[in-house]
């Protein structure tokens, strides 16, 4: 069949190159080659992934965006007629990498922040301390102390399980397979020096990441690929996945190709196959059943590490929160329609779930309404871009957040959205040997490292600025946000008010 | 050891079978038990639990080795994500038996409900072993990976044998049935085979010890028409998906 897609992109190299072929080794899709004298680019199968540009010595290179074009017409997008015709053309079903990228309201976007001026004074946070400690898990619904024998007075509660984040952020859930071993290896690590935790997402923990064990959350999907007593006893934390933001309600298959010997072993099913996740969990059909998966996993490690439930954002996503709560959850991970994936059906992407900020603002409501916040700790995930997208999400009612896309993007990912391919030229989203050797371990850990650092010296001066000087205060306050050109029911909802009020 | 169950939760139970194995019994019996879910939840070792009465849910979840013995029936989620040990019920099991089971060995003589086997996988060199004496609903090994399943139909000849969407999205494994199943019960992912001396020699093997358990004549067990149904790819989903940037594959 005659391939009716027209280039997304054109490969413009320019006169100053000097056919050192650096762009052709550096380009893992294929697009370039260097032949007789020239390098011929067929730009049909450039993805704009930026190697080539950020690797030509030169800068010779530049990706531009198709110039031919066709009448404009502002219904028929050359996106939806993209789609159209690939399908025409494969008879499948669409897929993309990375998060929703369509234009939506971004409300983070619409939200201010306070601060102090003359009366309740702000803080300089560089000479006074502020506390960013959050410690994710249930909370006892009061305490009890009692004088010791020596008229000491002490905790006579004993307090569930916690985690300890020296900063409230933490990275998200990225399964080896969907990302390879050193992307692993390097949020492990970044996770271990900022005294965070890295979630190892579900495709099991590798063997030579049992050591970062306590700085690891791990995951129960509905794949339960990995899913041994060792894996559940090494990790810090457990989280049950019930959704992705990426995806709701569907569920993922990482394909056999993918499945490379030290995948297969880590996942404990056969090189080669499927590695499929079904949408539900064959043992959970209600919310009882959730709690019941919730107890198997606390009775299997003896109450002694909290256990969490990931859902999407969807519509009734109070509603599930307020039951995954009451189910037993120790925390919840509240995962926003722009949430990042290695493959998802685009018409799931682009189409379903909610806004992470409505989310988060309608869950933290609801389990204050019940009375239950308490029980449970929320982490925001799904797109979170920036610490000002940390502060307000703090702000609009979690804990802490987690983060994916910002730390791929920090090792290089430009979002190209090809990681489905497998081709990944940032060697993030690959197991390719040759395109893995491109992300340096030690270089990562101090790039994601930096960010991390970064942010919580920016949330801090922000803090400082608010007249806070611990983050608990922060939590679900928002009274110190506004918004600015949001609809009186996104204001309603968020319960923001507009700015001036 | 034993334990007079029946008036404790199953966090208590659970304790006292984490104690008798840190001090390192190795027999158990449980007298009593009504229901209490998680028994052997996660067992790591080499104890042996008996249990008298009903076995509630998750019996043996993420379990690791040791056995467990039931004289008696056992609710819903038998084996759940199991990786290694043995599981023996002297009576019916509920839904979803060995679901996403790895390793070791399930034996059930009686029935059993929806879903059994289903994702079961195999890794390394203790595939997933589950033998049910009497009959299996709906959803038997669907999206199985790997590992096998036997269904024997040995109690009454009048019962069907299995549901239907038998091996729906299987993608691994081998499913056994000692009689016939009709196209419109098993999913179009899995085909049927014809068995071979192997499959013979292998349902003998396998079966003895589960007969001598029970008390089956062995004989009378293999003297019948077996079926036996594989996956047809380990790759069903492989043309459902197109990427959506880039030209990947080349059409033209
Ligand atoms: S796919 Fe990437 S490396 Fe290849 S030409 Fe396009 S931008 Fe350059
Ligand atoms: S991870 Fe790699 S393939 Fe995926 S969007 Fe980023 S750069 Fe592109």
């Amino acid at each position: 069949m005659k391939n009716f897609l027209p280039s997304d992109f054109l490969v413009h190299i320019g006169p100053e190159c000097i056919l050192c072929g650096r762009c052709v080794r550096e380009c893992s899709f294929g697009v370039l080659e260097q032949k007789e004298g020239r390098i011929i680019a067929h730009h049909a199968r450039c993805v704009a992934c930026q190697r080539c540009v950020v690797f030509c010595p030169r800068s010779a290179i530049a990706i531009l965006p198709h110039p031919s074009t066709s009448r404009h017409n502002a219904y028929w997008t050359p996106e939806q007629r993209r789609a159209l015709l690939r399908q025409a053309q494969t008879g499948a079903i669409l897929l993309a990498g990375a998060g929703n990228d369509q234009p939506y309201l971004s409300i983070w976007d619409h939200l201010l922040l306070d601060a102090s001026q003359v009366t309740n004074p702000s803080i300089d946070p560089l000479r006074e301390p502020m506390e960013l400690v959050t410690f994710i898990g249930r909370k006892p619904d009061h305490l009890e102390i009692v004088p010791d024998e020596n008229g000491e007075l002490r905790l006579a509660t004993e307090l569930p399980p916690q985690l300890k984040l020296d900063t409230p952020i933490i990275f998200g859930a990225m399964s080896l397979g969907a990302v390879n071993l050193r992307v692993h290896k390097i949020l492990a690590e970044a996770a271990r020096r900022a005294g965070t935790y890295f979630n190892c997402g579900e495709g099991g923990l590798h063997e030579e990441l049992y050591p970062y064990g306590q700085n690891t959350i791990v995951q129960v999907a509905s794949g339960r690929f990995g899913v041994h007593q060792r894996y559940l006893d090494a990790a810090a934390a457990i989280e049950i996945k019930i959704g992705q933001g990426a995806k709701p309600g569907i569920g993922g298959h990482l394909a056999g190709e993918k499945v490379t010997e030290e995948i297969a072993r880590t996942r404990m099913i056969p090189p080669g196959t499927d590695a499929i996740s079904p949408a539900p969990h064959h043992d959970i059909y209600s919310i009882e059943d959730l709690a019941q998966l919730i107890y198997a996993l606390k009775e299997a490690t003896n109450y002694s590490k909290p256990v969490g439930v990931k859902i999407a954002a969807v519509h009734h996503v109070a509603a599930i929160a307020t039951g995954a709560a009451r189910a037993g959850a120790d925390f919840l991970t509240i995962d926003g329609f722009r949430g990042g994936t290695g493959a998802a059906p685009l018409v799931i992407r682009n189409h379903v779930g909610l806004p992470l900020e409505i989310a988060l603002a309608a869950v933290d409501d609801r389990l204050r309404e019940e009375g239950i916040r308490h029980q449970v700790s929320i982490i925001a995930s799904g797109g979170i871009r920036s610490s000002a997208d940390v502060i307000k999400a703090i702000a609009l009612g979690a804990d802490a957040v987690s983060i994916c896309t910002a730390a791929l993007i920090a090792l290089g990912c430009t979002l190209c959205q090809a990681c489905y391919t497998g081709r990944c030229a940032w060697g993030l989203t690959t197991q390719d040997p040759e395109l893995i050797k491109r992300l340096d371990i030690d270089e990562g850990v101090e790039r994601v490292q930096n960010l991390l650092r970064a942010w919580t010296l920016e949330i801090k001066e922000v803090m400082g600025a608010l007249g806070i000087n611990a983050i608990e205060s922060l939590r679900g306050n928002r009274e110190r946000l506004r918004s600015i050109g949001l609809d009186v029911h996104t204001q309603e909802v968020l319960g923001v008010r507009p700015a001036g009020m | 050891m034993e334990l007079h169950a029946h008036h404790l939760h199953y966090r208590e139970v659970n304790q006292w079978l984490r104690r008798c194995s840190q001090d390192g019994i190795h027999h158990v019996t449980l007298h009593g038990i009504r229901g209490q879910r998680y028994i052997g939840t996660g067992l790591n070792n080499s104890l042996r639990i008996h249990i008298h009465g009903t076995a509630g849910n998750d019996l043996g979840a993420f379990m690791n080795g040791g056995e467990i013995i039931v004289y008696g029936n056992a609710q819903d989620g038998v084996g759940n994500t199991m990786n290694a040990g043995r599981i023996i019920i002297h009576g019916h099991a509920g839904d979803v038996v060995a679901h996403s089971m790895r390793g070791g060995t399930i034996y059930v003589r009686d029935d059993v409900g929806y879903r059994a086997g289903i994702h079961m996988k195999a890794w390394g060199d203790n595939p997933p072993l589950v033998i049910i004496g009497g009959t299996a609903r709906d959803f038997l090994g669907e999206y199985m990976a790997g590992g096998t399943l036997i269904v024997l139909g040995l109690h009454d000849p009048s019962a069907p044998l299995v549901g239907s969407y038998v091996g729906t999205g299987m993608h691994g494994g081998v499913i056994y049935l000692r009689g016939t199943i009709a196209p419109y019960q098993y999913g179009k992912e899995a085909g049927l085979q014809p068995l071979t001396p192997d499959d013979w020699e292998y349902l003998q093997r396998t079966l003895a010890p589960f007969c001598e358990e029970f008390g089956f004549d062995l004989e009378a067990v293999l003297d019948h028409t077996f079926c036996k149904l594989v996956p047809l790819s380990r790759r069903p989903y492989g043309r459902l998906y197109e990427g959506a940037v880039g030209a990947v594959s080349n059409h033209s």
